[in-house]
């Protein structure tokens, strides 16, 4: 009982250093990205981190004009990408009647097109997105840097601006009527979002990056009311998918990266049925008031 | 008289892009485009100064994910002859042909070569050759390995099937693409030997190496040195941790010291397995591209000789 639990759960781990890594790598994002996530979510913007990983296209795509395949050169010219259409986007928002949904849009669908020009001028056809979007399974010591650099920047931002983040989410006429902070919070918070997409991305790949922010935090919103609970439940939920899908993975013989975001899929459909807040839930507690 | 000037003025363009220089255009040269570098090298140097050779897919491009731009359709229009490799590397070369409407002949290189199964995804005897078909992944090789070049004989066939296929459009040129012809194929089978003297130099057991993509099965069987692979047989497709995992157990197991990375595929992967079991990164091995002008591998017979030199010191051990 004892050995097959081992072999089962900790033997991957022991005796591959790679999967070690992947398990480290994994873990940190989760922990970063889930925050990262619930907010998004409560701010109806749970669709900005997919529109976002084709925004930093053209920025990815000009570094590696300048200078070749260069990963740091392709990672800034991302984040610089990313960083314009969100701000520019949100900006343009603010001062116009279109909503942030339908600005993004736009600035994304733009910025996208441009990207795939500026690769297809330089003949060669190396697959640039292959190159940028790394897998788990190859995280060197960079990209483990990388992550948990970002973690902490996400987390410490994320605690300094948190109270004005929260009343902005909830009411932001209340916080425009109180303090000027609420633009700034706004764009704080998106460069955070771009930060965490990129810089996972670049160690992680695509998929995990935008799917270990989102789905823990739709899970997490199934359960609990309340906001710090939330985040300490998308945290966990994360954390669960990351080493479970990694396990899973590993006896499966699946791609680490699908298998994660599957297992952080799993506990979606599970919140959602079983969920406090959840179809069985509402039923339930219906019945609960009219009795 | 319009469509004569137009005609000559894509003509006069075909001619500087194949030449990327200032050329006397001295008299019309024949128009033909080859699929990919590797090829059009070869093509190059039957036709010689008869012929403007104009390639597909450049150097460092990978054939497996090229889209064909208008321009590309353009240059198969007005293309005399085309040349491509067959076994199903050129996917797109049928809705493109179609597309452009050109008239040109098409020579299959690889005619005549008998075709020779792509390994299975997991087999790690990927020197054996199977007899059943797969299909895995978006990669439409129809379970043939199409990187015939990779064996030098066989190139001294593509350069027959190419010399024919010149004559056939360009009659007039048939003593100058026989000469040419016959003096490419004494130097690929002088490379040929040199590449078995290189070989025979290292040890039986110790002529097996690692490569991120799967592309000398032909090497393989023609020289035999064994080649595993980390990914299945496409660029494409990601690798799963089992997979990593039964690498790193049999490099260890079977002391393998050699892992090269291919011009076109992320390393890292490589990188992360080299690290875990101290074997050495080769270097870049030129499988289905060459490099540019003043790169390691600028022509098929360098590339070949560039592939043998760092093969032959890595497995070495040195």
């Amino acid at each position: 009982m004892i050995d097959a639990l081992f072999d089962g759960l900790i033997a991957p781990f022991a005796e591959f250093e790679f999967m070690r890594r992947a398990l480290v790598g994994a873990v940190v994002l989760a922990v970063a990205a889930a925050p990262v996530g619930v907010l998004l979510m409560l701010r109806r913007m749970s669709l900005t981190g997919d529109a976002m990983a084709h925004a930093i296209l053209p920025g990815a795509a000009i570094g590696y004009l300048i200078a070749g395949l260069s990963l740091p050169a392709m990672t800034i010219g991302g984040l610089v990408a990313g960083v314009v259409v969100a701000i520019g986007a949100s900006a343009v928002a603010r001062a116009s009647v279109l909503e942030e949904d339908a600005t993004l849009a736009a600035f994304y669908l733009v910025s996208l097109a441009l990207g795939v020009t500026i690769v297809s001028m330089r003949g060669s056809n190396v697959d640039l997105l292959h190159v940028l979007f790394g897998s788990v399974l190859a995280l060197d010591d960079a990209g483990l840097m990388l992550i948990a650099g970002i973690a902490t920047v996400t987390l410490v931002a994320l605690a300094v601006i948190l109270r004005p983040l929260v009343v902005e989410t909830v009411d932001p006429s209340f916080l425009g009527s109180v303090s000027r902070t609420g633009p700034w919070v706004h764009f704080v918070f998106t460069g955070l979002v771009v930060l965490n997409l990129v810089g996972a991305f670049q160690a992680l790949g695509t998929l995990l990056a935008v799917g270990l922010m989102m789905l823990p935090a739709a899970s997490a919103r199934l359960w609990v009311d309340d906001f710090t609970a939330m985040v300490a439940l998308a945290v966990g939920f994360a954390v669960t998918a990351a080493v479970g899908g990694l396990i899973v993975a590993y006896h499966g013989e699946l791609p680490a990266g699908p298998a994660i975001i599957l297992a952080a899929g799993a506990i979606y459909v599970l919140s959602l049925f079983g969920g406090r807040r959840g179809l069985l839930g509402r039923l339930f507690g219906r019945r609960h008031l009219e009795a | 008289m319009f469509g004569f000037t137009r005609r000559s003025l894509v003509f006069a363009g075909l001619l500087t892009a194949a030449f990327a220089g200032p050329v006397a255009a001295e008299e019309a040269k024949l128009p033909v485009v080859a699929s990919f570098s590797i090829l059009g090298d070869v093509v190059a140097r039957v036709g010689g100064e008869r012929v403007a050779v104009t390639t597909l897919v450049g150097p460092n491009g990978d054939a497996h994910v090229w889209q064909p731009k208008p321009a590309d359709a353009r240059l198969v229009a007005e293309a005399k002859l085309v040349v491509i490799n067959g076994f199903g590397f050129e996917g797109w070369m049928p809705k493109l042909a179609a597309a452009a409407g050109g008239k040109a002949p098409i020579v299959v290189a690889t005619t005549g070569i008998a075709p020779r199964q792509a390994a299975e995804d997991d087999d790690h005897d990927a020197g054996k050759g199977h007899g059943h078909d797969h299909d895995k992944g978006g990669h439409d090789h129809g379970g043939l390995d199409p990187h015939a070049w990779q064996s030098v004989a066989n190139v001294v066939a593509y350069v027959a099937t190419i010399r024919d296929g010149l004559i056939a459009v360009d009659p007039g040129g048939r003593a100058v693409y026989e000469a040419n012809a016959a003096a490419y194929r004494a130097e690929l089978e002088a490379l040929d030997a040199e590449v078995r003297a290189a070989v025979a130099t290292i040890a039986k057991e110790k002529r097996r190496v690692i490569t991120s993509h799967d592309a000398f099965g032909w090497f393989a069987d023609a020289y035999g040195v064994e080649f595993l692979a980390p990914q299945g047989i496409s660029t494409e497709g990601e690798a799963t941790p089992k997979g990593v995992a039964k690498l790193i157990r049999q490099i260890k197991a079977e002391k393998i010291t050699a892992v090269f990375v291919e011009n076109m595929t992320d390393k890292r992967l490589l990188d992360r397995v080299a690290k875990e079991t101290g074997v050495t990164i080769g270097g870049e091995l030129y499988a289905d591209a060459l490099s540019p002008k003043g790169g390691p591998a600028p022509t098929y017979v360098d590339m070949v000789r560039h592939n043998v030199r760092l093969l032959t010191k890595a497995m070495a051990g040195v």
